[in-house]
Order: structure tokens, then C-alpha cells, then sequence
């Protein structure tokens, strides 16, 4: 399995560079995989959403996409959007060391 | 007596109806299922329907015809569930008891959650061919359109067989082709995923079609808004999309009453053990179909094998034993890729689609991520089946696992 370093601590990841051992997500571990995906700084607004797909992965066993990100992080879809650009339910999981929301095809 | 109440008898809700009137002792238990519409829909029929292949006449079939004369059918929608006082309420008002329930009320696409969808544009540039209405009207739509950009969209996951838009991509470049036309159509497929095909086996293997056929991909596209006038789509972040036509898939949600009853999560749908299909937290109420938030796909295999895990757990629990958890989320879908060819895909929750052979290893005859004119042939057998074979709840010769037998990693 290919591993990658992220603030000093060496993970594994998958073929797409989702880690596959959540439970060795840090912050500080997320904050050095949101520079790499093109996220700079994590603010508040940031770490609601964070936090909550974190939580809910657990509770649900699988990673929440963008409306269940806004209705539980309470994160508005305009404002999600401008916190994690382009794909937030992809890239939030990427920041929040939880498995990419799966798709069948 | 006591009473199996079943909400909803569209694929899944008929299937197990039809098999507990069989198993269950008719001294002993009544089964009822509830459903207002009085005819039954092949859904699957709905992708060919806009292309002329299809007439409606051959994709309804009157309800009655679908359900064993034991089963005693409400013709209302429901309510309410009260599921304390184990009572189901209807649109009349009148309410039924229930020993044991089944929600099995389905999935409908919901225009209404997208700001413009159903403005001046639905259903003159902007159409569904997710409901028979729909697929009808852009059956004359498409008769009408000889050139300009074609584009269809994914609004949000989930939806109920997510393949069916890409199929229907393949599709109308078969359409305009055979017309002579397809040169003054530009066809662009919009999705919210990072691609058309987000498993890596599948890309790799079928990447290729969408350039073969001349077919624009637009990745993270989550659509906002929709103007059918000016011919415009435009994405929370922005961006903007224009067409002619427009073919989308709305947002899915699960049964209103559900959300009413305080049952459902964000989009209506039941939280539902993911292995015994028990209605999570609550006792007595099992769940089956496109009303889960299982993370399978919505298609009516995954209905078909999660009925085999359904009707064990329901006769289960009418004999006081405890519930297994055996549905491994499998599904197995044709995808039509357009010129009387089609791939099958084969897959559950823990392993992505794999080349192979299905469902006998070697032999097939079906081949697994990989277009052929057999697999085109099932796809169109497979609604004599469903009518004659699937419905009644007759044993179907595959098994209900998924099976690693005949796969293979590339």
C-alpha cells in the first residue's frame, strides 16, 4: 500500500491518496492535506465541516456528500462550495481522512 | 390474526409480498400491501422510451395482474407511520395495524428542490425520462431535435440506477448517428462526481467509450439553478453550462410520509441496517429497495437480492429468532452502450465492478465490463423475466452473494 507524510507522520493511502487508517488522522495532519489539495488555511466554517464528516462516517459507516454535509454541519451549500471548491464531498473526505464518497461505475 | 403490512408494491414491495403470502401461514397472517397507483411500471423501460424503442402499452401492466389474489391491496398512499402504536395511517384517514411492516415505498425525482427546474422551460427544453410522463414528452422532443447541444445532468447523488444517464448518453449518439445527424449535436454529459466513471477498473476499461462517441464530460458540475429559457445551467461554484436540450436527472428523494413520520433522513430516505435490512432503531419495521439509505445502488437487482435476505429475516422474526445479517449489497446491471451492445457490471458493497465472465465462470454468457451483443440481448430478455419470473418471486438461478467466481483483478 503506498504511503504518504503529512506533518511529519507517515500514512497509508489509497490509490487516490484518501488515507485508509482514519483513525491516525490528526489536525494538524489535515491541515497539511488541505495545502496539498489547494485548500490554504482552515478556518472555523472549515473545521464544522470537517468535524461533522468525521462524526457522522463514524455513525453512518459511510462519508457524507454535500447536502448531508450542509443539513448536518449547518454550513450553507453556497458557503461549502467556497470552503472546499469544485467537489466538497470528495475533498472534504480527502481532509477529513474518511473514505471518498463511492459511486457504483 | 395478525398482519404483514408492505408500503409500496412497485419492484421490491411485490416481490415480497408475493413470496410471505406463500410462506406464511394464511390462518395465521394477513398480508396487505399499500400502493395508490393501479398499475405497475417497468422503470427499467424508461431509458429506451424517449429513443421510439419502446411503446407505454408494454412497460405498465395492471396491478392486480402483478400480485397473488391472497395479498389484500389498499389502493391509498400512506399517511403516516406511528411506529409506537404500530399503526400505519392512510390518505383516507383509515388506519392499519401492523405486526410486522415493510417499507418499500421507492425513490421519485424531485424537480421541485432545484431553483428554475420546473420553470418556463420544464418540459419544453428541459425533461426527465425518469417517470413515463416525462420519457414520453422527450420521446416528441428528441423526434424534434435535428441539431444544437444536447446535455444531460446529474443534479446530486443518490439516484436510482446511476447509469442510466451515461446510458443515455451512448444512446443518443446511436440516435443521431442512425439519423445522419449526429455531426450537428453536441452532447455533453454533467456530472457532480469527479467523472463519468469514478471506479478506477471501470475507467480504465471504458474510458475510452466516451471519446469514441464524441462525449463531453463536465466533472464536478454540482447544478444550482436552471434556466429552460436562456438554455443555461450554473453550479453552486459559479460555473455554467448552455444547451438546447436538456435531459436531467433531479434530486431523488425517499416517500413524503416518511419525513412526515419523522422516519426519514436529509432526503427522505430510511436509515436501515446495511446487512439485515432492519429499519434502524426501531423494531418490527424492516426496509427494502430505493426507500433505504443503504449504500448500494438504487436498481431493482439490488431489490431482488435484498429481498432473498428480506423474506428470511421477516420469516425470522414471525418465528421469534434472531435476524442475520446476509445482503452483502450486491448488484448486477446491464449498461446500454448504444448499436445493439450493452456491458455488465457486477459488484457489492466491498468490491468495485471486475472483468470476468457472469454468472458462469468461462462460460458467461454474459461478459462483465466488457460491450457485447449478448449482453445487449439480456438487458431485453430480462423484462420477460421480470414480469413472468422476478414479480411472482420465483426462484431466479443466481445466487444472492456476489461471487468472485469467474472475476478477475486486471
Amino acid at each position: 500500500m503506498p504511503t504518504k507524510t503529512y506533518a511529519g507522520v507517515t500514512l497509508e493511502v489509497d490509490a487516490e491518496g484518501f488515507l485508509t487508517q482514519s483513525s491516525l488522522w490528526t489536525r494538524d495532519v489535515a491541515a497539511a492535506i488541505a495545502v496539498e489539495a489547494g485548500v490554504p488555511t482552515l478556518g472555523e466554517k472549515h473545521w464544522k465541516v470537517i468535524d461533522f464528516a468525521r462524526s457522522d462516517t463514524a455513525a453512518q459507516g459511510q462519508s457524507p456528500g454535500p447536502r448531508r454535509i450542509v443539513v448536518g454541519s449547518g454550513v450553507s451549500m453556497k458557503d461549502l462550495y467556497e470552503l472546499f471548491p469544485k467537489g466538497p464531498g470528495k475533498l472534504v473526505a480527502r481532509v477529513a481522512g474518511v473514505p471518498k464518497p463511492k459511486a457504483c461505475l | 390474526m395478525k398482519n404483514l403490512v408492505i408500503l409500496g408494491a412497485g419492484t421490491a414491495g411485490t416481490m415480497v409480498a408475493n413470496r410471505m403470502v406463500r410462506s406464511l401461514d394464511e390462518r395465521a397472517w394477513r398480508v396487505t400491501v399499500v400502493d395508490p397507483e393501479v398499475t405497475h411500471l417497468y422503470q427499467p423501460g424508461l431509458l429506451f422510451l424517449p429513443f421510439g424503442n419502446r411503446e407505454e402499452g408494454e412497460l405498465v401492466r395492471p396491478r392486480g395482474r402483478t400480485l397473488d389474489p391472497r395479498v389484500v391491496w389498499r389502493t391509498n398512499a400512506v399517511w403516516a407511520v406511528d411506529t409506537a402504536a404500530r399503526t400505519v395511517t392512510l390518505d383516507d384517514d383509515s388506519a392499519v395495524a401492523y405486526d410486522l411492516l415493510v417499507i418499500a415505498t421507492g425513490s421519485s425525482i424531485r424537480p421541485d428542490l432545484t431553483e428554475g427546474m420546473l420553470g418556463d422551460g420544464w418540459q419544453r427544453s428541459v425533461f426527465d425520462f425518469y417517470t413515463l410522463d416525462g420519457a414520453v414528452k422527450l420521446r416528441e422532443a428528441l423526434g424534434n431535435f435535428s441539431g444544437g447541444r444536447l446535455l444531460i445532468n446529474i443534479v446530486e447523488m443518490p439516484i436510482k440506477c446511476p447509469v442510466a444517464p451515461l446510458e443515455f448518453a451512448f444512446l443518443a449518439d446511436a440516435f443521431f448517428k442512425e439519423r445522419g445527424v449526429r455531426s450537428g449535436v453536441e452532447i455533453t454529459f454533467a456530472t457532480p462526481l469527479d467523472g463519468a466513471f469514478t471506479r478506477p477498473i471501470a475507467s480504465q476499461r471504458l474510458g475510452h467509450l466516451l471519446e469514441e462517441k464524441g462525449i463531453k464530460v463536465e466533472r464536478e458540475f454540482a447544478c444550482g439553478q436552471v434556466d429552460g429559457t436562456a438554455g443555461k445551467l450554473t453550479s453552486f461554484d459559479g460555473r455554467s453550462l448552455d444547451f438546447d436540450l436538456l435531459v436531467t436527472v433531479p434530486t431523488h428523494s425517499g416517500a413524503e410520509f416518511a419525513t412526515r413520520s419523522g422516519l426519514g433522513n436529509e432526503l427522505g430516505f430510511i436509515p436501515t441496517e446495511k446487512h439485515s435490512l432492519a429499519a434502524k432503531g426501531l423494531e418490527r419495521v424492516f426496509v427494502i429497495g430505493d426507500a433505504t439509505d443503504v449504500p448500494a445502488s438504487k436498481a431493482g437487482s439490488v431489490a431482488h437480492f435484498e429481498a432473498e435476505t428480506l423474506v428470511e429475516n421477516l420469516e425470522r422474526a414471525v418465528a421469534g429468532k434472531a435476524l442475520l445479517d446476509t445482503f452483502d449489497g450486491h448488484a448486477n446491471c446491464f449498461v446500454e452502450t448504444g448499436d445493439g451492445k450493452a456491458l455488465l457490471i457486477d459488484f457489492n458493497y466491498d468490491t468495485e465492478p471486475l472483468p470476468g465472465t457472469y454468472p458462469i465462470p468461462g462460460v458467461g454468457p454474459f461478459s462483465l465490463l466488457e460491450e457485447s451483443r449478448v449482453n445487449h440481448q439480456g438487458k431485453l430478455a430480462f423484462r420477460w423475466i421480470y414480469w413472468n419470473g422476478l414479480l411472482p418471486g420465483k426462484p431466479i438461478p443466481v445466487p444472492a452473494h456476489m461471487s468472485m467466481l469467474g472475476k478477475h483483478q486486471p
